[in-house]
């Protein structure tokens, strides 16, 4: 399944957010997530399914103004 | 002592964190200037490189209060989409909102701002929006739910300092209650200490701090600056006049002829 993640094309077989984030290896990481332009909490992750051409934001701490 | 949304704060310089040359550059930076709050973004995190993991370790080790921004958001729906995961992300209410209405001047999108203000006060959000010295805007800000006011003083990074003096004075009689944080545009200590003078609580930089020769250095001259117009605010500062008035005693002077006061 092709879904566009942070801004790139990207394909994968995870069926949820949560697997996603675990095989991009953020499962323990600092990280906040969104879909489709709509904020995801971590707690809501594992019942996130993902579906074709979803646009997922996954982010972190970041240096800022 | 500064109060922001019912937290007191000794230091009135709020200081970003981009731009420094190192880490370490940004952290002693941090502790020379005696902020208590640095400013935090979010951006997208690569599986590869993790960048945000190490730059949680340093800001950790700061210790100060973390205030997360929505740069870069064009849409009061992608600020409050950001809002929500550094709320998440950095564990505090506080989110300096910032909806930018163009590339050239970075300047916020008022209509935008509003909007996402009130509707992020209204999930709990602390709102520190950043502004212009619009007097209707900075209403319906605080009508929305905003108990401080960010004007900037000139575009990001601009280093111009007060462009609009006279709106900023205004401003700052008109809200006599509001914390009111000059943010974006001071290029020099003295245009900080001038927003002090005027009676502002408090200022928010970076670039001013981060790109100069000696970052160091100039945190503890922005420092300084900030004091020093706070306590001329404090102390009350005269009127200027149009003309001459000795500081000399007149009654006294050697030689006084009355023709000579003509």
């Amino acid at each position: 399944m092709k879904i566009l993640l942070n801004g790139e094309a990207f394909a994968t077989d995870a069926k949820t957010l949560d697997e996603l984030c675990a095989r991009l290896g953020f499962a323990e990481a600092k990280i906040a997530t969104a879909v489709n332009g709509n904020f995801v909490a971590a707690f809501q992750r594992s019942t996130t399914e993902l579906a074709r051409a979803d646009e997922i934001e996954i982010v972190a701490p970041r240096q800022g103004g | 002592m500064l109060t922001l949304y019912g937290t007191d704060f000794t230091s009135r310089l709020l200081l970003g964190t981009a731009q420094y040359p190192s880490p370490e550059g940004l952290k002693q930076a941090v502790e020379a200037s005696g902020a208590e709050i640095v400013t935090v973004s979010l951006r997208r995190e690569s599986a590869r490189a993790r960048t945000g993991q190490g730059f949680w370790g340093l800001i950790e080790e700061l210790g100060c209060r973390v205030l997360p921004n929505t740069a870069g958001c064009r849409t009061a729906k992608e600020a409050i989409a950001t809002a929500n995961m550094a709320r998440e992300l950095f564990g505090t209410n506080w989110i300096k909102l910032e909806v930018i209405a163009n590339d050239d001047t970075l300047q916020p999108d008022l209509f935008g701002l509003v909007e996402a203000a009130a509707l992020l006060s209204a999930e709990g959000f602390e709102v520190l929006p950043y502004t212009t010295e619009d007097l209707s805007a900075a209403e319906r800000l605080v009508a929305a739910g905003c108990t401080v006011l960010m004007p900037w003083a000139a575009p990001i990074g601009s280093a111009r300092g007060l462009i609009n003096k006279e709106a900023l004075k205004t401003l700052r009689a008109y809200f006599p209650g509001i914390p009111l944080v000059i943010d974006a545009g001071i290029g020099t200590p003295s245009h900080a200490a001038e927003a002090m003078e005027m009676g502002y609580d408090a200022v928010l930089l970076n670039t001013a701090v981060a790109k100069a020769g000696d970052p160091v250095k100039m945190a503890a001259a922005f420092a300084k600056a900030v004091e020093a117009g706070r306590l001329a605010f404090e102390a009350g500062l005269i009127e200027p006049r149009d003309m001459a008035s000795p500081s000399t005693p007149v009654a006294g002077t050697p030689f006084f002829k009355i023709d000579h006061a003509s």
